[in-house]
């Protein structure tokens, strides 16, 4: 659909959204009107306040519903696709034919994230959804640091491993964490005169594309990603630098 | 209801655990560790910091040197009690600052350095034996409720704002309170000291943060007129000393795995199996309940295909807890509801495993994880995968109950998260409180036969790694699909043969716990 679009109730324009949310308050019927006006203070209309309850001391727990008067139009938005679809053995094939070696590549939880989960999806043998992980592919040679790598750690071996692409990996957000972690690994490689050489690659449950370009990054992936998401971005990127 | 399974595998499983076991405990007889003789230094009061806000226990390990230490802290505490007349943690401060010679301590007599100890040694184990008899007191006057007990996380990274979500979480149901650990405490070589407000994905245990959230939950606990309890992790290169500052301040809970910091933190083994053992004594002693961690196996893994490599573990985790005097009703081991939502029949599954594990492990408090690695950004779809596992849970009676949360795979819980999944966990475990009473298996049906497969791989697993030996067996990726060499990984260069002589008081007084408990 192009033009302005609003959320969806049952009836095209309505606008219909539900809120859930907690105020530090205790719970009366003076603490639904305060979640109504803060709600209708955040712009919208027609607020209705469904529930509202105490959950803890001091603590209540509201569900609204309200409609939006503002309104998107989806055709000025640009696309932010990162890569075609590809099986892992036509993948394997555009790196032997158009690359003629194996890729390298280098994941790592950075800074002092433990949570390989993601990595580990995308790098493993055994993959995730089905997807087979990059282990597997005949044309990568995968080399998976683990947890808790430092960045400096990781540039290191990039440079001891001639590595092609690096996938850093950010699970945990709090207080900006990831944002610092990513930021600090693009740095370090523009001073060690390496960010060119290299595909720089971010993932994590809230890494978006877009987010990991405005950090100069090449490509970010995120929630719903499967290996051969991040083997065909590799593979494409890669043979697009080789000279036809 | 009831599994038909073969008692008779169960006890070979078990026969061979035990075979598994006996050569790392001969292992563990004859070495020690810096976290263990840092913990022994903290169970004498060597408390606080030194310069540069470096522990105090640390600090006295490295002026003993790599020679002294083999000997053991209490050895040379000891020793310069008796020589200076002044307390443990008075003589650590002198040595710390190099006011005090460490070479004081050479040649004093052996006897006598016990003698001036032994004041000190049963001061220690009063103080934390009284923790535990309170512990028993409390709970007999504000009894906590019925299993599942409800459990939650909070993990602000600022103890502060932990324990306004703990009191809020145990006004809305909440049983058990754990607080997450900063993300990357596991690989510090020292425990923080203090009152902490700063935490990635988690806030630092240290013995002050443990000590303002026992005094918040004991407060709310005497509010609610039921016991709130405290949970924590006595994991990574500080696991005894993690044990032994939760003994003094009344945790009723640690997570403690054998070999999970070997599989998942890279920890060198032999440091994770000798500091495992004495935690386990001393939580043994304390009335701590541990919480082992097989449920990782699941979030890294299919959890159809590990659900074997999960029952071997808690075998082994068992074994490893008898061997350092835990009773079966203090090992809370461990399994996860991660069974993959589009799965025909998943949920029969997941109540097959649970069911297995409570009856193999009857006495166990067993502590059951919720689904983590299945939830996504549909807070909906999360909430009802919650509702079945929390159906798992009361109907194939587990005893620790993590709530699991909508906003799982989204952000560290917020407080309404947590009320939403208390509620949740509440309403379905009132409606189906006896549900488990009330119905059979089918026979060879469905159920029955997933268990008996569980079973069947799993003593499988267990001859396998039996025949390899243990350590072998986890260089060569029989847990977990991951390789960790014996010397390899983190804090090996803290791991230490004992020298003739060798002493740790604490050992001492408690071993008889362990040889009564078999």
């Amino acid at each position: 659909m192009s033009g302005p679009i609003k959320p969806y109730g049952d009836t095209l324009g309505d606008g219909k959204v539900q809120l859930s949310f907690t105020l530090p308050i205790e719970w009366s019927e003076s603490a639904d009107e305060a979640a109504r006006q803060l709600v209708v203070k955040m712009g919208f209309s027609d607020v209705a306040v469904a529930e509202g309850r105490r959950i803890a001391n001091g603590f209540s727990f509201f569900v609204v519903y309200a409609s939006t008067p503002v309104a998107v139009d989806v055709s000025l938005i640009g696309a932010s696709s990162t890569a075609h679809a590809m099986s892992m053995d036509e993948i394997d094939a555009l790196v032997r034919e158009r690359i003629g070696r194996k890729v390298r590549v280098a994941g790592a939880c950075i800074g002092t994230d433990a949570h390989t989960v993601g990595i580990d999806a995308i790098l493993n043998m055994k993959g995730y959804k089905g997807d087979y992980g990059l282990e597997r592919y005949k044309e990568f040679e995968t080399f998976n640091l683990g947890s808790q790598v430092s960045v400096e750690q990781l540039v290191r071996f990039t440079k001891e491993h001639a590595i092609d692409a690096i996938l850093a990996s950010q699970v945990v957000t709090q207080k900006g964490s990831d944002i610092a972690n990513f930021t600090a690994l693009g740095e370090l490689l523009e001073a060690e005169g390496l960010r060119d050489g290299v595909l720089l690659i971010a993932g994590g449950p809230r890494v978006t594309n877009l987010l990991a370009t405005e950090l100069g990054y090449d490509a970010g992936f995120g929630r719903n990603t499967v290996p051969s998401d991040v083997a065909a971005f590799i593979a494409q990127r890669l043979a697009a630098r080789v000279p036809a | 209801m009831e599994l038909a399974i073969d008692g008779g595998i169960v006890g070979d499983a078990r026969r061979l655990a035990s075979a598994i076991v006996d050569p790392v405990e001969t292992f563990i007889g004859a070495h020690s560790t810096v976290a263990v003789e840092r913990a022994v230094a903290r169970l004498l009061d060597v408390d606080g910091t030194g310069g540069d806000e470096v522990p105090l226990s640390n600090l006295f390990l490295d002026r003993l040197g790599l020679e002294r230490r083999r000997s053991g802290s209490a050895a040379w505490l000891g020793a310069l009690v008796a020589e200076t007349g002044r307390s443990p943690r008075e003589v650590a401060v002198a040595v710390a600052a190099g006011r005090l010679p460490i070479e004081t301590a050479d040649g004093v007599p052996k006897e006598a350095a016990r003698a001036a100890l032994e004041p000190h040694v049963r001061h220690g184990l009063e103080r934390v034996a009284a923790r535990r008899d309170e512990r028993q007191r409390l709970l007999a006057r504000l009894p906590q409720g019925p299993a599942p007990l409800l459990y939650v996380i909070v993990a602000s990274g600022n103890i502060y704002e932990d324990r306004t979500a703990a009191v809020a979480a145990a006004e809305a149901g909440a049983q058990i309170i754990a607080v997450i650990r900063s993300t990357g405490q596991s690989l510090l070589d020292y425990v923080p000291y203090g009152a902490t407000t700063e935490g990635f994905g988690g806030t630092y245990a240290t013995q002050e943060n443990f000590r303002i959230m026992r005094e918040a939950l004991d407060a709310v606990s005497e509010r609610l007129e039921r016991y709130v309890m405290l949970t924590n992790y006595a994991s990574g290169l500080c696991m005894p000393e993690i044990a032994a500052i939760a003994a003094l301040e009344r945790l009723d809970m640690l997570l403690n795995d054998s070999m999970y910091g070997i599989l998942f933190r890279d920890i060198n083994m032999k440091r994770t199996f000798i500091d495992q053992h004495f935690s386990r004594m001393l939580n043994a002693y304390a009335g701590i309940v541990i919480n082992t961690g097989e449920d990782n196996y699941l979030t890294t893994a299919d959890a159809v295909e590990q659900a074997p490599a999960v029952l071997a573990s808690q075998f082994i985790n068992e074994e490893f807890a008898h061997r350092a005097g835990m009773p079966d009703a203090q090992i809370g081991l461990g399994d996860a509801y991660e069974i993959d939502p589009d799965l025909e029949d998943g949920f029969l599954f997941a109540v097959a495993q649970a069911q297995l594990a409570r009856q193999i492990f009857p006495a166990a408090p067993l502590k059951y994880m919720p689904p983590t690695k299945h939830m996504t950004g549909d807070i909906f779809k999360g909430h009802l995968i919650d509702a079945l596992f929390n159906l798992t849970s009361v109907m194939t009676k587990q005893t620790i109950h993590l709530c699991g949360m909508p906003t799982e795979a989204i952000h560290t819980p917020f407080l309404g998260d947590r009320a939403l999944s208390l509620e949740n966990a509440r309403y379905v475990m009132n409606t189906a409180r006896h549900f488990g009473d009330e119905i059979g298996f089918k026979p060879d049906g469905i159920v029955e036969r997933r268990a008996q497969t569980v079973l069947r791989e799993a003593h499988a697993l267990l001859e396998k790694i039996a025949s390899a030996g243990l350590m072998n067996a986890i260089e060569a990726r029989y847990f977990a699909d991951v390789s960790r060499p014996p010397d390899g990984g983190r804090g090996a260069e803290g791991v230490f043969e004992r020298a003739p002589g060798y002493w740790n008081p604490f050992e001492e007084a408690l071993a008889p716990l362990g040889s009564a408990s078999r």
